[in-house]
This record gives C-alpha cells, structure tokens and sequence, in this order.
C-alpha cells in the first residue's frame, strides 16, 4: 500500500507539473510536450485505478498519435511565441479568478459530497476488472448505441477536417479553366 | 489511495485547463488547454468507475476520449485554415466566423 501511494504522489505531482507547463510555457511546441508528460503520468494514474486497457490506450491513442498531430501542426504553423501578459492584464486576472472559483466550488461539492464511498479505496473489484475483455464485452453488448455513435462521431470528424483543411482553389480553378468544348466528349 | 485524491486531482487538473482556456490566446494552446481539461474529466469518470467497482465508468472516459480526438482533428484543421488565410494567431482577432 505504502508503495502504492509514493506512486500516486509521484504522478500527481508529474500531472499537475505537465498541466502548469502547458499553460505557463510560451512557445507552443514545448506546451505540445508538456502536455505528453502530463498524458504519460495520467496514464499511470489510470493504471493505479485498475484501468489497465485505457491507460494503454491514452499512452498509444493520445501520447502517441494525436499528440504527434498537433506537433506536425505546430512545426506547420511555425509556432510563435506568444508573449505572456502583455495585453490588458484585467481580463487575465479575471480569467485566473474565475479558474480559482472553478476549484473552489469543485473542492467544495468533494468536501460536501454524500458519497460514503468516496473516502475508500473503493469497492472489492475482479482480478478482470478493466482489462480489454471486460471493456469489450460492456462495449458490444451493454454499450452498443454509444459504440456506434462514436464510430459514425470520427467519421464525421474525419471529413470534417478534410473539408476544413482542403487548398479553396476547385471552384476558381473551374472558373478560370477554358470551358469544354461544345458536342464534345458526353 | 482514496478516491477522494483523485477527485481533488481532476479537480485541480480542471482548474489548471480552465485557467489556460481563459487566459491564453494562442487557439493551440488553447485547444491543448482544453486537453487538459477533458483528461481531468476522464480522470474523475474512472476515480469514480474504481469506486463502485464498476465498468461503465471506463466507458465513459473511452467515448471522452473519442470525442477528444474528434475536437483535436476539427479544430487543428480550423487552425490550418487560419494560417493559410494569412489571419492572426489569436483568439481575439478570431471574433467572426464566415465561410
């Protein structure tokens, strides 16, 4: 147990320091991989909560792949620095304000929860519990509408991008192009 | 550990993104701080999926993380708009959006 919670202090401390990089450090290719330290500790996080098959899949799925795209967007856009603080600093007090009244209010409804079991280690679980077995089966049989919906969700997304991201040059490219000639090819 | 430190946790992990969302202008870094802030949610769903000892939980935090990936995809690919446009990296010249 003991060895347990040195881990759990160890990666909160490593979530919060990642999560304070990518807010604090201006140049957004170092805030890109403070957010991959912050990820990886996460990960370990999940893994003393028993969520083995999602700890895997956020250091592959996030760590790994979208967080690669968002370092081949930065190397794209020539991530420049931003300078910290140098426009009106009242609307940034009032930001950071309202982020400190977020927490407040979070802590509070933690301290006041009417949860028993929040102050366990929580309920006697399987040796199976998290594992991508029991994932599975919950996904294909209790699940399956949310499965699907988030399958046609990525779909969407994926499109969606390509439209987004798409060079706009068709429709002026068809205005400017000689037009076929007539009683041509049908 | 309780799972009351891990709620505190996603609660502070929460704050931190917020923060970033509000006071940040670059849209990244403001997409990243949104990251942050889903990732804290995720964290609170399996504290608690721990606690009862039951699944559901993780499947929660998996559709998260599906809609995470979703909202990195489109909104890198609105990012790659701007740059082309030649418009300024920040969100509070970014107060139109037309087609």
């Amino acid at each position: 147990m003991i060895f347990e919670d040195i881990v759990f202090f160890i990666a909160a401390i490593g979530a919060l320091a990642g999560a304070a990089g990518v807010v604090l450090l201006r140049n957004p290719f170092y805030s890109v991989l403070s957010l991959v330290g912050h990820l990886f500790f996460l990960a370990v996080l999940f893994l003393l909560l028993r969520a083995q098959f999602l700890a895997a899949a956020q250091l592959i799925v996030y760590a790994g792949a979208v967080m690669v795209l968002y370092v081949f967007v930065v190397a794209y856009i020539g991530g420049a620095e931003e300078p910290l603080g140098q426009d009106t600093p009242g609307i940034r007090a009032l930001g950071v304000l309202f982020a400190v009244c977020v927490l407040a209010e979070l802590c509070i409804a933690v301290i006041g929860t009417g949860l028993k079991a929040i102050d366990t280690h929580g309920a006697h679980i399987a040796n199976s519990f998290g594992a991508p077995s029991q994932i599975g089966s919950l996904l294909l049989n209790r699940f399956l509408i949310p499965f699907e919906a988030a399958s046609y969700l990525l779909l969407i997304a994926a499109v969606g991008a390509l439209v987004l991201a798409r060079k706009r040059r068709g429709f002026e490219d068809m205005l400017e192009a000689p037009p076929p000639p007539a009683g041509g090819r049908a | 550990m309780n799972v009351t430190w891990y709620v505190v946790l996603s609660a502070f992990l929460f704050a931190i993104g917020a923060a970033g969302v509000l006071t940040r202008r670059n849209p990244l870094v403001v997409l990243l701080c949104l990251e942050l802030m889903l990732n804290a949610g995720n964290l609170a769903l399996i504290a608690f999926a721990r606690m009862w000892g039951n699944g559901d939980g993780q499947i929660f935090a998996l559709v998260v993380m599906v809609v995470a990936a979703c909202e990195v995809v489109v909104g890198l690919g609105i990012i790659v708009g701007i740059f082309r446009r030649r418009i300024p990296e920040d969100v509070d010249a970014l107060s139109e959006l037309r087609g």
